[in-house]
């Protein structure tokens, strides 16, 4: 049998079914006696709703229902919750105004959910919510970061002054001012982190579904956390039982984070499907989707880092200010806090660091993690500032960079912002990706392009970041109101082949393939005989689902832990069967062997032995080969690495065309190589994408510009190079697996690495910073003014 | 309602649709073809790209009308009648050119129609260019290129 177990890259079992059509996605899926929901929504950003009229919609053809917020108030449907609360400077607790499912008596953004058409197809749906009319009477509206906490700004919510969510800091101010006033040099940088929009290739999708016989409902969603769903859903807005409430996620089409949260249309297809007593599918269209699905980043900051004379880091001083959107999304607010500012002292021994973020209540959609979460912004932030620091005051940025490292013998090493680190080796990830990128060779192809006519750059960052989230006791105290363990149910059958039931969830990770293949490792089973099933509350125990990079490093330990259970009882029933002790008893290879004999039983002799317990010690264990384990971590995982961008402007265009792209990363232990690159590819992409063409743009009359995939700018084959992806890993200590996490890294370094390169290739004409995306026309206007100055020196 | 006429992987449909119905709703809705993904409103990702009489064509952007009389080729009637997979298929699978698998089938019928139509074969460039109509947030297309590039080594050779 060839190898399959960890460090195998064994092709994914799932591709047969994706490659053939047979994926079975929630649109995919049709219930008997469906029908369907369009929503009608907000076309304006700020909005008193004076009058709905539903009267002619309701009579047009096949509308079978039509629902408002006014409906749903009066069965006293709750809110949207919010997944995390944070604390004021004060102790205060954030604002956290209502978010209704369906408006009620007002709408705040463009694409706000105002009422729900229910019909026999989806055309007469559409046609019916055309025909709502709705008396709308304006309000002042504000859709900028900046612009929303300024004086007089027009306010989202009744009762929240000045927009502001909340008013956050971690670090001792005075300590860090201290030390800014007694620094050789203090280096600042204003910057802004561009909103996105995550656009997985589902657009996102729900089935409601209520038994009449039952009255049990069921929801299919395109969800990222199914059990996650079935708690804020059933607890906080329907007042739904668990045991009454199944939630469904099948196969899902990406997620980036935009499939974590709790979303209106899930609530809406549940709750009528009992009022119409028929199933309900809503699937947004993609235009929906822009105005809809959760937006990602949208910082503005400044940081300034206090320096020695030698380039040492002394202090770091940060003021952010976070959009929020409209609402708060499900874990909104901790994306700018615990996953942001926690993560400033990056690969740097930096020693003491202040951050102050204010968070912002605008007329858009809500904001909340978008692959990364809160570290890219960190790592943008810190890897652009180290180039600035290096620009003002002359040390070489690599050396810069080296000088500051915390050293791979410092481990565990503890940050002055909370995190402990477990391990790293920064300098060594460094050293592999300047010569992977033959960084030396650089001025060589520079003067080579530049006889082409064409601007070449180089640029670096050095990331860390925290995932494999997380230790539910710190994450209590830091405001989140959910455990973030992990759950693995493991069930050796009659016959030797095995199910794992996992609670995470895989929407294009290659969980079945990945998580079979720790099977294969632990008891020896081989990959054919083992399935992943993922996805269904009605047959996993429980689950905190996928986002945070958290699967293999949190879902895969808790199967670890659940395969000890199934060795240990095995190895009892083995004793009982080979009439020697327990302790004799040794497990390999998917073989039990009483130590120094050649006395054996293979697995399937013992959970044959299980099932049919003839032969049995029924009096000390219980038949069965069946065992759950629930994992809560001891510690975030840090993976990091070195990225390294080498990219050409067109001057005449102004055109950004990525040469080469080097990434070396410790993800920690490596299940399947092949899909640890493709995630690496992939987060890298996306975070060129940011880099270079991406943007979520509302003007000031806050319409969302960039609303469709015409206008909103996303990467395609031939923006893209080919990456040279690689690991160099060291293990994480606190769990079992040493695993970390890979599915963030990408679009975690990538966006400074690109940026660096970018300024790197204008320093010529005096660049220090430019803000993302770097477009062509943006490019080509700093180009021309850079001549036009050039010219008049 | 009009009624259209086709062929869809090799077996004839009569099926009544309104006049506005698109072919990826007759595929999806009415076949219950549902490996044809609808991805975007404009055109723009290629999830629902199949082959009517051979080309590659945008499902969402073309009426079920228009195609009366063609012959469909949608993913679920690529492989062999044995189930042997197209090389293209198999070429993905092998390359690790899918994650999420939603654009997969679109993905995966343009890329035949690319490598039928440069009969001379393709440099990686020329992938990347002919790969402008469709969209994969997953992969980063580095994976997809290399699966295309290898397919057609396979293809041309036959």
């Amino acid at each position: 049998m060839a190898f399959e177990g960890i460090g195998a890259s064994v092709r994914r079992k799932e591709d047969l079914r994706f490659l053939s059509g047979n994926g079975n996605y929630t649109d995919d899926i049709n219930r008997p006696g469906q029908t369907y929901a369009v929503m009608r929504r907000a076309d304006r950003p700020h909005a008193t709703i004076k009058n709905l009229d539903t009267a002619a919609a309701s009579k047009a053809p096949g509308v079978v229902a039509i629902f408002t917020g006014a409906d749903m108030a009066k069965e006293e449907i709750g809110g949207l919750p919010c997944g995390w609360q944070i604390h004021n400077k004060d102790g205060s607790a954030m604002a956290e105004p209502p978010h209704p499912v369906l408006a009620l008596g007002k709408v705040r953004h463009v694409g706000d959910p105002i009422a729900v058409v229910i019909a026999e197809t989806k055309q007469q749906a559409r046609d019916a919510a055309e025909l709502i009319e709705i008396d709308y009477q304006d309000l002042p509206s504000v859709s900028s970061t900046v612009d929303a906490i300024a004086p007089g700004a027009p306010e989202v919510h009744d009762g929240v002054a000045g927009n502001l969510c909340y008013d956050w800091h971690i670090g001792d101010k005075a300590v860090v001012d201290a030390v800014f006033a007694g620094a050789a040099h203090v280096v600042r940088l204003d910057l802004v982190n561009n909103r996105l929009v995550p656009n997985a290739m589902e657009p996102r999708a729900a089935i409601g579904e209520w038994d009449t016989s039952s009255g049990d409902y069921t929801l299919y969603t395109t969800s990222q956390n199914p059990h996650v769903i079935r708690l804020l859903m059933g607890a906080f807005v329907l007042h739904i039982p668990e045991n009454k409430l199944r939630v469904v996620a099948p196969d899902v089409g990406g997620g980036f984070g935009s499939k974590i949260y709790h979303y209106a249309e899930e609530a809406i297809v549940t709750w009528a499907s009992a009022k119409v007593r028929r199933p309900i599918k809503w699937t947004a269209d993609r235009t929906e989707s822009f105005m809809s699905d959760a937006h990602g980043r949208d910082h503005v900051s400044t940081a300034e880092m206090a320096v020695d004379k030698d380039g040492k880091f002394l202090g770091l001083r940060i003021h952010t200010l976070a959009n929020m959107g409209a609402y708060l999304s499900t874990f909104a607010p901790a994306v700018p806090t615990y996953l942001y500012a926690t993560l400033l002292a990056g690969v740097y021994t930096t020693p003491v660091i202040y951050c102050e973020v204010k968070a912002v209540f605008t007329n858009t959609v809500p904001v909340d993690a978008y692959r990364g979460a809160g570290r890219p912004e960190a790592s943008f932030l810190l890897e652009r500032l180290v180039d600035c620091i290096a620009h003002d005051i002359g040390i070489d940025r690599v050396e810069l960079r080296r000088r500051n490292f915390i050293p791979a013998n410092a481990f565990p090493y503890q940050t002055p912002v909370a995190l402990q680190y477990d391990s790293g080796d920064y300098q060594t990830t460094l050293k592999v990706a300047l010569k992977n990128a033959d960084w030396d060779g650089f001025e060589a192809r520079r003067a080579e392009a530049i006889k082409r006519g064409k601007l070449r750059g180089i640029g670096i960052s050095t990331y860390l970041e925290a995932c494999g989230i997380a230790p539910s006791a710190v994450v209590g105290s830091l405001g989140a109101r959910a455990g973030l363990y992990e759950v693995a149910n493991i069930r050796v059958h009659p016959t030797g082949s095995v199910t794992v039931f996992t609670g995470t969830h895989s929407h294009g990770q290659g969980h079945e393939t990945t998580l079979a293949q720790l099977v294969c490792d632990q008891l020896g089973v081989p990959l054919s005989q083992v399935d992943v099933v993922h996805g269904d509350t009605a047959k996993i125990p429980f689950g905190m689902g996928t986002y945070g990079s958290r699967s293999l490093a949190v879902g895969g330990s808790a199967m670890v832990k659940a395969m000890d259970k199934i060795i240990a009882k095995g190895k009892k029933i083995a004793a009982h069967l080979m009439e020697a002790s327990v302790e004799d008893i040794e497990f390999a290879d998917n073989t039990f062997k009483v130590a120094g004999t050649d006395k054996t039983k293979s697995l399937t002799d013992i959970s044959l032995a299980a099932y049919v317990p003839h032969n049995y010690p029924i009096d000390e264990i219980e038949p069965g080969l069946d065992e759950t384990a629930f994992y809560d971590p001891k510690n975030f995982t840090f993976p990091g690495g070195c990225h390294i961008a080498e990219v050409e402007i067109d001057p005449e265009t102004g055109v950004t065309e990525v040469i080469n792209f080097t990434a070396v990363d410790d993800v920690g232990r490596v299940v399947n190589p092949m899909i640890v690159e493709g995630q690496i590819q992939g987060g890298v992409a996306q975070g060129i994408g940011q880099a270079l063409l991406e943007a979520a743009i509302y003007d000031k009359s806050g319409q969302l510009l960039s609303g469709s995939m015409m206008d909103y700018t996303m990467p395609r084959a031939d923006n893209l190079p080919n990456f040279n992806v690689s690991t160099e890993n060291t293990m994480c200590t606190h769990n079992p697996l040493g695993s970390k996490g890979c599915g963030e890294v990408g679009a975690i370094g990538s966006p400074p690495a690109i940026m660096n390169a970018v300024i790197d290739a204008l320093k010529e004409y005096g660049v220090r910073h430019i803000d993302m995306p770097a477009t062509g026309p943006k490019l080509w206007s700093i180009i021309q003014a850079g001549q036009t100055k050039m010219a008049a020196e | 309602m009009p009624q259209v006429t086709l062929t869809v992987n090799g077996k004839q449909h009569t099926v009544a649709v309104e006049a506005r119905t698109l072919l990826v709703e007759l595929l999806r809705e009415k076949l219950g073809l549902t490996g044809t993904h609808v991805g975007c409103d404009t055109s723009q990702c290629g999830a629902c790209v199949v082959h009517v009489d051979g080309v590659s064509a945008k499902s969402c952007t073309m009426l079920a009308v228009q195609a009366e009389g063609t012959s469909v080729l949608t993913i679920e009637g690529l492989a062999a009648a044995d189930g042997t997979l197209h090389p293209m298929q198999e070429m993905f699978r092998e390359h690790h050119a899918l994650q999420c698998g939603f654009c997969t089938p679109g993905m995966v019928l343009s890329a035949i129609d690319l490598v039928n139509s440069h009969p001379q074969g393709m440099t990686e460039k020329e992938i990347r260019e002919g790969l402008e109509g469709n969209l994969c947030r997953c992969t980063g297309y580095h994976n997809i290129v290399k699966a295309i590039d290898a397919a057609q080594s396979l293809m041309h050779a036959k």
